[in-house]
């Protein structure tokens, strides 16, 4: 068993081991989630240090036959962006845990239940960035999609039955679409000579152009919905505002990113053609998706939908990254995908300690933070900074690279991205001003500083953000052969410099 | 370029002690000024000593670096953490580190009172640390993080005292102006990658000469949006008079000495791609001319003695900004200008600062009056930094400013003479408004508050201001004679050219021109201001009505930007619920329905869906059969 499979089970055995616990006990079930997530993270750091960055190859790969018939395997592997993706989710885990450790008590269900889900949901999340068999992969992104559901409908706030459902429909829809092309795919290699669900083995398949066009429309549209892009977004919003702060984290940090994931994975590996043909489409959606969800970030009164648009934006960056195709502009967007799931956890997070100390989610309900909550008011800042992507910070690298790549190739889009940083910078300090500045109302003077737990969840988060800034070389070192592969396997190069030395 | 030398501990310092503080929180109350005060000492001193050590060694040599660490590397994208210092960022190393520790030493005083004392000393080494690396970095990319940085430090500074919501609002806007102009630094560094494939300095320069006309115009474009982001130059400067918001010291630190002049900085540090752009460079001039005359104007008008130093500084910089386009001998004089105005514009704002200190933080100079009786250090070293910028030999800015207008003069044809013109009437309006600043305070009669007592500052407020006075005497002679700067950044803005070319008009006709205009101003503003209204007048001309409102600044940029954009807005998020959103809505009402006509009431959705989920794999399975069948 290679150690990406016990990365893959100890979550599974950590919710087992939760659903013998006594639910009455809720402080052990806590502890007992909270360890397990830290062994996971533990054993996560133990496969990176082991991980071979030179090799651009799927590493720590097994594969088990599952449904013989028709060559379905447990077939798990990871690549530098598999690694640096599994490695945030197994860190924002505990973070998670951490930041809301009494977010699960005022559920549908009890607080054994939550914990159950979201370990669950974690071997998920590990899965999906591992399976290198289309089917398995196929099987968790739309099984990941329950406890998720369970997760905002059971533990949400507001209309979060409503919320849960939107979620549920949209990511329906684009999974039945990617079922279909899924299904294509399969019949495909069964009459080119071996039925296969393997992703190498279907990245070898001669496709037609318009079959192409066709299976490529059903992967990405199924994955545009997850990202979310542009005009596919408006579950996103709805989500953030009902579930609980850490379920926003894990759902717009880690499962909207196997969107853009997948993108990469299937849409450009499988078809290359295609990928061709939709690229100014796609580029155009990205930039449109960057400008509107700044501008509507800017017009948001609630700080969860805020974040929730921000992100809209921050999707447009890595989808425009990921389709122009560059070294710095794939790169960029794989670290972005990181980067964003940190900076996002930061926001999410210190929200959902204001929301909760002030008992609403309304920015104008806030105002002065800094004067009683300073470590509150700063933590939200620096995450807003991350937003803005302010250099020093580990976005910055990511969008000026994703945005350096882009302008090489399509100018134009690239131009109207980098207006995107204008508006990052209306909608992070509209906020800020709004809430932290100001003087504090008398409605804000209770709100109490952060606690001891609460400073150590956010700690490493922002510890990550600052240091990935000044020195992201770890992750640009793992991820820059992933880039090699996919530009190699695309038939794509760099543009040359005009003037040469 | 061979030398390498420990340059980490300009940066490294400040940052550090910076952190520190923050991190601390109230346990470094009782030390945390001193601590920041003794590291931006330090700072000072080891440039100091990087400078004699610079002067050891000749010519190209003089340059030192040091490579950190690899920051970035993507592909063909290979940038380091690389520090460069050489005859150019020294000037600056030392102005930030010396101007900056005595600024130190002032708000040890002038801040004594405030409770967060520490924070303010905090982000005060937070800005000397990303203002050493904005001059100190290799690269375009590492610039661009120290230029970040100083609005970070400059955002933080100006809504110091952020519980007033107007001065939360200036930092915001500060902020937001200055991105505008990042987004010109980073297309430039963008487009410098796609021509050169480096983003070095070096690396740009040994580009440059084979670049295409259009693609160095467009990288001079951007850089000069940069610049007026960053420098408060037309049409991105409304941002400086708000930021008159910050504690007095930030305002003489960071909007007058030095950051606001990064944009003379980063246009010099790129003079190899303005020089090969004539197309860049008149617009670098056209830029430099409005803003000096816009800026001049505003400060004719304005009472409150901050914002009329603020547009005296956005006036200064639009001198530098114009001598920066004018080819080589422009950027040493344009460096000059900036180095004089340093002392002497810091000088201005802590004088301006000690008169507030003894008059209840009193901003209006039409509540001044006959103060030097009271304040006669701040009123003698406040005199001696308007000497300097009046140009009146032989203070400093006699040396700097006539250097300018004579370089005007001479860049030939019709537009010489218009630049010469123009930086003669702007020395004329600015003798004005800087006399009225000098009468309205320090002369006439009492017009003070009932409850004023003013008084002289402490000793650690006026010994700062004591040596800028110095400065401002003192730097203009130094830094001229024997054209001592212009031959120190030789090597940096031009390597062959020949500096002395012929003269328009003789210096001394340029000189007595620029002191008859001067004379001229300072008269119409003794006379018209005998006396003083304490209400400003209603009945006055319409420029002044216009520069009294900044030239209607803001309600110009309110009305192209700020209430379309609030207005694109408010329809997007409509739009978003209603259409975008409608439609999902609409589909899932349909689903709804035809799926409850389908299905047994008691069907919950996620049963459904499980059952959806379960005939999907049923028909794939059942297709795949088929197919191998």
């Amino acid at each position: 068993m290679s150690i990406l499979t016990s990365l893959l089970l100890l979550p599974l055995f950590g919710a087992l081991v939760v659903g013998f616990l006594p639910a009455s006990n809720a402080k052990l079930v806590k502890q007992v989630a909270l360890a397990f997530s830290l062994l996971v993270a533990l054993v996560s750091i133990v496969m990176a240090l082991s991980f071979d960055r030179n090799n651009s190859a799927m590493q720590f790969t097994e594969v088990r036959t599952w449904i013989s018939a028709f060559n379905i395997n447990y077939a798990v592997g990871i690549d530098g962006m598999a690694l640096v993706l599994i490695l945030m989710t197994t860190i924002l885990v505990p973070v998670v845990f951490l930041a809301g450790w009494n977010e699960s008590e005022n559920g549908r269900w009890n607080v054994k239940v939550f914990y159950i889900l979201l370990l669950i949901l974690e071997t998920m999340m590990i899965g999906v960035f591992s399976a290198t068999d289309v089917f398995l992969f196929y099987v968790i992104f739309e099984a990941m999609l329950l406890p998720v559901y369970f997760l905002i409908g059971g533990y949400g706030s507001g209309e979060r039955a409503a919320a849960a459902m939107k979620f549920l429909l949209y990511s329906l829809f684009g999974g039945l679409l990617m079922l279909a092309a899924v299904i294509g795919l399969y019949i495909i290699s069964v009459n080119q000579g071996g039925a296969t669900f393997d992703i190498a083995r279907l990245s070898q398949l001669s496709i037609d152009s318009t079959t192409q066009n066709w299976l490529f429309l059903g992967f990405f549209i199924a994955f545009a919905i997850k990202a979310p892009l542009w005009p596919f977004h408006t579950w996103l919003p709805t989500a953030a505002t009902s579930a609980t702060a850490g379920t926003s984290t894990l759902l717009l940090g880690v499962l909207d990113k196997v969107g853009t994931y997948g993108m990469i994975r299937f849409c450009m590996s499988f078809f290359p053609d295609a990928t061709k043909t939709f690229t100014p489409a796609i580029i155009t959606l990205a930039v449109i998706s960057i400008l509107y969800g700044a501008f509507l970030a800017i017009g948001q009164k609630d700080i969860n939908s805020l974040i929730a648009f921000t992100s809209i934006s921050h999707f447009g960056f890595i989808t425009l990254g990921i389709f122009a195709l560059t070294s710095q502009s794939l790169t960029g967007a794989i670290f972005y995908m990181v980067n964003h799931g940190f900076g996002t956890a930061a926001l999410f997070l210190t929200a959902g300690w204001m929301i909760k100390r002030r008992g609403s989610s309304q920015i104008a309900d806030f105002g002065g933070l800094q004067r009683v909550a300073p470590v509150l008011a700063w933590s939200f800042f620096i995450a807003g900074l991350s937003a803005l992507a302010l250099p020093g910070l580990s976005s910055f690298v990511s969008e000026f690279l994703v945005l350096l790549g882009a302008f090489a190739k399509y100018p134009v889009a690239a131009i109207l991205g980098t207006l995107g940083i204008i508006l990052a910078a209306l909608y992070v300090l509209l906020a800020v001003q709004r809430a932290i500045h100001g003087e504090t109302p008398a409605s804000s003077a209770g709100i109490s500083d952060l606690n001891l737990r609460e400073k150590i969840a956010i700690a490493p988060v922002i510890a990550i953000l600052v240091l990935l800034g000044f020195y992201p070389k770890p992750a640009l070192e793992v991820i820059n052969p992933t880039t090699q592969t996919i530009m190699t396997n695309a038939g794509v190069s760099d543009p040359a410099a005009k003037v040469v030395k | 370029m061979t030398i390498s030398t420990n340059l980490v501990y300009f940066i490294a310092l400040p940052l550090f002690s910076s952190g520190l503080l923050l991190l601390l929180g109230r346990k470094a109350d009782k030390w945390g000024h001193i601590f920041a005060t003794l590291v931006s000492a330090s700072v000072f001193i080891i440039g100091v000593i990087e400078f004699f050590a610079m002067q050891s060694r000749e010519g190209e040599a003089r340059a030192a670096t040091q490579k950190l660490f690899e920051w970035i590397s993507v592909g063909s994208f290979q940038v380091d953490a690389g520090l460069l210092l050489d005859q150019l960022s020294i000037c600056f190393v030392l102005l930030i580190s010396g101007v900056g520790t005595l600024i130190h030493i002032y708000s040890i005083a002038y801040m004594s009172h405030d409770r967060d004392r520490r924070r303010f000393f905090a982000y005060l080494n937070l800005f000397i640390a990303a203002m050493l690396l904005l001059v100190l970095g290799d690269s375009y990319l590492n610039l661009y993080v120290g230029w970040e940085g100083v609005g970070l430090a400059s955002y933080l500074l100006i809504g110091f005292w952020n519980e007033k919501p107007a001065y939360a609002a200036a930092a915001k806007k500060a902020f937001v102006a200055n991105r505008v102009g990042d987004v010109g630094l980073s297309l430039a560094i963008m487009i410098a990658f796609t021509q050169f494939g480096t983003v070095t300095f070096a690396g740009v320069k040994e580009g440059a000469s084979g670049a295409s006309a259009g693609a160095l115009t467009a990288i001079g474009a951007m850089l000069l949006l940069a610049a007026a982001g960053k420098s408060a130059q037309f049409p991105l400067q409304s941002w400086l008079g708000d930021a008159m918001a910050g504690p007095t010291p930030v305002s003489a630190l960071i909007h007058a000495a030095t950051m606001v002049t990064a944009g003379v900085y980063l246009i010099t540090r790129s003079n190899f791609i303005f020089d090969a752009s004539p197309t860049a460079q008149l617009m670098v001039v056209i830029v430099g001319a409005i803003t000096l005359l816009f800026g001049a104007l505003i400060g004719t008008a304005k009472d409150d003695i901050k914002k009329a130093l603020a547009a005296s500084t956005m006036s200064q910089i639009g001198y530098m900004i114009l001598a920066t386009g004018l080819g080589p001998i422009g950027y040493a004089f344009a460096i000059m200008h900036l180095i004089t105005h340093g002392f002497f514009k810091a000088g201005l704002f802590l004088g301006a600062g000690s008169v507030m200190h003894g008059m209840n933080d009193e901003v209006n100079m039409r509540r001044y009056g006959a103060l030097r009786k009271v304040m006669p250090i701040t009123a003698a070293t406040f005199g001696l930094g308007y000497l300097a910028i009046l140009g009146v030999p032989p203070f400093a800015g006699f040396y700097s400013k006539d250097k300018i207008i004579e370089t005007a003069f001479d860049s030939g044809g019709i537009q010489g003479i218009l630049l010469g013109i123009i930086t003669l009437l702007g020395a004329g309006i600015t003798a004005f408004y800087m006399t009225r600043v000098m009468v309205l305070t320090f002369t006439g009669t009492k017009r003070w508050d009932e409850k004023a007592r003013p008084h002289e500052s402490p000793f650690l407020m006026w010994a700062p201001m004591a040596a800028l006075a110095v400065g401002s005497v003192a730097s203009g002679f130094l830094l001229n004679s024997g054209s001592a700067l212009v031959n120190w950044l030789q090597p940096v803005v031009n390597e062959n050219q020949e500096y002395h070319s012929e003269h328009l008009l003789p210096p001394i006709v340029v000189s007595i021109m620029a002191l008859t205009v001067v004379a001229i101003g300072v008269a119409i503003a003794v006379i018209k201001y005998r006396t003083v209204p304490v209400v400003a007048p209603e009945n006055v001309l319409g420029i002044t009505k216009a520069a009294r409102k900044d030239l209607y600044q803001d309600s110009f940029n309110e009305a192209i930007f700020m209430r379309p954009g609030q207005k694109l807005t408010a329809g997007l998020v409509n739009t978003d619920y209603k259409v975008v959103d409608g439609l999902v809505r609409l589909v899932g009402w349909v689903v709804q329905i035809s799926a409850s006509n389908l299905r047994n009431i008691q069907n919950g959705y996620v049963r459904s869906y499980a059952l959806i989920m379960v005939l999907g794999v049923i028909a794939l399975i059942a297709a795949v059969w088929m197919v191998t069948l």
